[in-house]
């Protein structure tokens, strides 16, 4: 499963590549592979996914299409933002956790864990407790999609992980994420 | 009134003490130098006691093991209502309160004046006695001796500074206390963050490891009779709590539920932990007994509850909550019942605990995006921000209520920083490298000491 995984991401780097021929860029999140980004620095060089004009998900059954390329290149997006002390998620991000939650019905071995953090404004432990909310609605989204309970683990860093050391806005704004990690 | 007899008492307590210390030294790693905080004081009164301490005479060969004189000095000019008058302008060094001549001091314009010797008295063994004098009344204050070892004798200076600060206020100091706080390093930047949960002297020094771990700790707690930490850690990849012995290094899992396990604090009886857990859904608080290691829930609503405190007749939890949208704090009695909202100023309030009588509550107050500490009047509710820095977290008070120490960032780096009670007076604690945060201030604690 991994390596039907690893495919899509694959097909999903072509896709991102042409991408980048749109020029469109937005607040698109800072697109990453790392499994395990949290001990890694992003890399500032990296410039932001283009944006592309994806099919309609109408009429589309959910989990019909996984590894197809417009759920590819959501799905190479492991990470969803959010708004300070906010755990809602727009309508950009919530297209990704749904894609990845499709991904999981289609692939009933896979498990997830939903890695909630924050930015350093605040305090740690509200932080902590937010960070569990950020996770717990991208675990809410996958579930009414279908995916079971036990194969979805949240678990919350709080402020404690943060991607940029920085402290500033656009740091801030990287780091208040849930990271979506298969295993 | 403090006289020499009282010091055998003292005697025997440090004794005691010494014992301790043999079973204490293996067990907490000395960290290394680098990691001793360095205190800048950033604003200082410049209002304050006049007083002229004069070097402790030393008694035996060589140098002596430490400048007792400066330790005080140091001590109570950092609380901000001392003014030590600098050696140089001393006209005279008495050793004994024969040799004091009053006018010597009333030229410099002293009010108090402080003379002391420390005398070798075998292996490993030190004799320090002081005086403290009035200057106008020409009359003596205070006189203690000690006999200890010579790693007792930073420990010593700073009950002295005690006494002083004692006698010439009307308040106790909190000099002779401890700070526990939470050391983030690097190697580089790529490399694994290396945590720390430290405890030191109440001036950085004799800082000891407690615990160490390539996980986030956070949240240290100190037991009221100051030989316990609860803290969170992750090295199990998610937060737990745990509470560690001081003396033998001994620790125990308290809370690994299903969801976070976060935010411990002792109630004044040490025997239950509040905690913020979310093993029901999302985070409530719980009291714990930890003898019987009963569960009570407290709080009962979808919004996040966090961050309980005591107050210190035990009757209280105040906590936060974003029950009304933000962030906000809230009072209710330990059973949980009788919730109120204390604060409505400001976008953004949270992390509130209770100064030691009980009067206003330290917390952080969020404004305009600028996380500063404040004051909050339990009484008037009047909310008195007292920084002007913009990500400051976890304050917490002196056991004497006089200093809030709390974390900041300066220049990119963590820093811890305090500040009076009235605002007057500030300071900066740093490591010479990485990250420091996360501050607890000890107790009082008279027991146990090393």
């Amino acid at each position: 499963m991994q390596r039907k995984l690893g495919l899509g991401v694959l097909l999903l780097a072509a896709v991102w590549l042409a991408g980048c021929a749109t020029g469109t860029t937005t607040q698109a999140p800072v697109e990453d592979r790392s499994t395990s980004p949290a001990e890694t620095a992003p890399d500032a060089g990296q410039p932001d996914t283009g944006t592309q004009a994806l099919p309609q998900d109408d009429g589309v059954p959910s989990g019909a299409l996984p590894g197809t390329v417009p759920d590819a290149d959501l799905l190479a997006k492991r990470r969803v933002h959010f708004a300070f002390d906010s755990s809602a998620l727009d309508e950009e991000n919530r297209r990704i956790v749904e894609a990845h939650a499709r991904y999981l019905v289609a692939n009933p071995t896979l498990t997830v864990t939903l890695e909630g953090h924050c930015d350093e404004r605040g305090t740690r432990e509200y932080n902590l407790a937010l960070g569990e909310r950020r996770a717990q609605s991208v675990e809410r989204v996958m579930r009414v999609l279908g995916v079971a309970a036990n194969r979805i683990r949240v678990v919350s860093y709080g402020e404690e992980k943060p991607l940029a050391p920085e402290h500033n806005e656009s740091a801030w704004a990287l780091n208040r994420r849930v990271e979506i990690v298969y295993k | 009134m403090m006289t020499i007899t009282r010091a055998r008492a003292v005697l025997a307590d440090c004794l005691r003490r010494i014992a301790l210390l043999a079973l204490v030294a293996p067990l907490l790693w000395p960290a290394s130098a680098r990691a001793i905080l360095s205190i800048e004081i950033t604003q200082g009164a410049d209002v304050g006691i006049p007083i002229a301490i004069v070097p402790f005479a030393w008694q035996g060969q060589g140098k002596p093991p430490q400048d007792l004189a400066e330790i005080i000095s140091n001590d109570l000019v950092r609380s901000g209502r001392f003014v030590s008058i600098p050696r140089k302008d001393f006209v005279s060094f008495p050793k004994s309160e024969q040799e004091i001549v009053y006018k010597d001091w009333r030229v410099i314009k002293a009010e108090a004046l402080v003379i002391g010797t420390i005398a070798p008295v075998g292996p490993d063994r030190f004799d320090v006695q002081f005086r403290l004098f009035d200057v106008f009344k020409q009359a003596q204050l205070a006189g203690l001796r000690y006999t200890v070892s010579a790693s007792l004798l930073r420990t010593v200076a700073h009950q002295i500074a005690d006494v002083i600060y004692e006698k010439l206020t009307g308040e106790p100091g909190a000099f002779n206390t401890r700070i526990a706080y939470v050391t983030r390093e690097q190697a580089n930047p790529k490399a694994p963050s290396v945590y720390r949960l430290q405890i030191a002297d109440s001036d950085g020094h004799n800082p000891r490891t407690v615990v160490r771990s390539v996980e986030p700790l956070l949240s240290p707690a100190w037991s009221p009779d100051g030989k316990r930490i609860a803290y969170v850690s992750f090295e199990d990849k998610r937060s737990k709590v745990y509470i560690q012995n001081l003396a033998d290094g001994r620790r125990e899992l308290v809370a690994e539920f299903a969801g976070i396990n976060s935010a411990p604090a002792w109630s004044p009886d040490g025997r239950h932990l509040a905690l913020a857990l979310s093993r029901d859904g999302n985070p409530e608080i719980y009291v714990l007994e930890l003898q019987t290691r009963q569960l009570r829930r407290l709080t009962n609503d979808p919004a996040i509850d966090t961050e309980p405190s005591w107050s210190p007749d035990g009757r209280y939890i105040v906590f936060t909550s974003d029950r009304a949208g933000r962030p906000q704090i809230y009072r209710m009695t330990v059973d949980g019942r009788r919730v109120e909202r204390l604060t409505f100023e400001g976008e953004y309030n949270a992390r509130a605990s209770y100064s030691p009588d009980g009067r206003m509550l330290t917390l952080v107050s969020g404004q305009q995006g600028r996380f500063r500490v404040a004051t909050l009047q339990l009484d008037s509710g009047a909310l008195q921000v007292l920084t002007d820095t913009a990500l400051d977290e976890s304050p917490t008070f002196a056991p004497n209520g006089r200093i809030i120490l709390y974390a900041t960032e300066v220049r990119g780096r963590g820093v811890l920083a305090s500040v009076s009670s009235d605002g007057r007076v500030r300071q900066l604690y740093r490591l010479e490298e990485g990250d420091v945060r996360e501050p607890a201030w000890s107790p009082y604690n008279r027991e146990l000491q090393y």
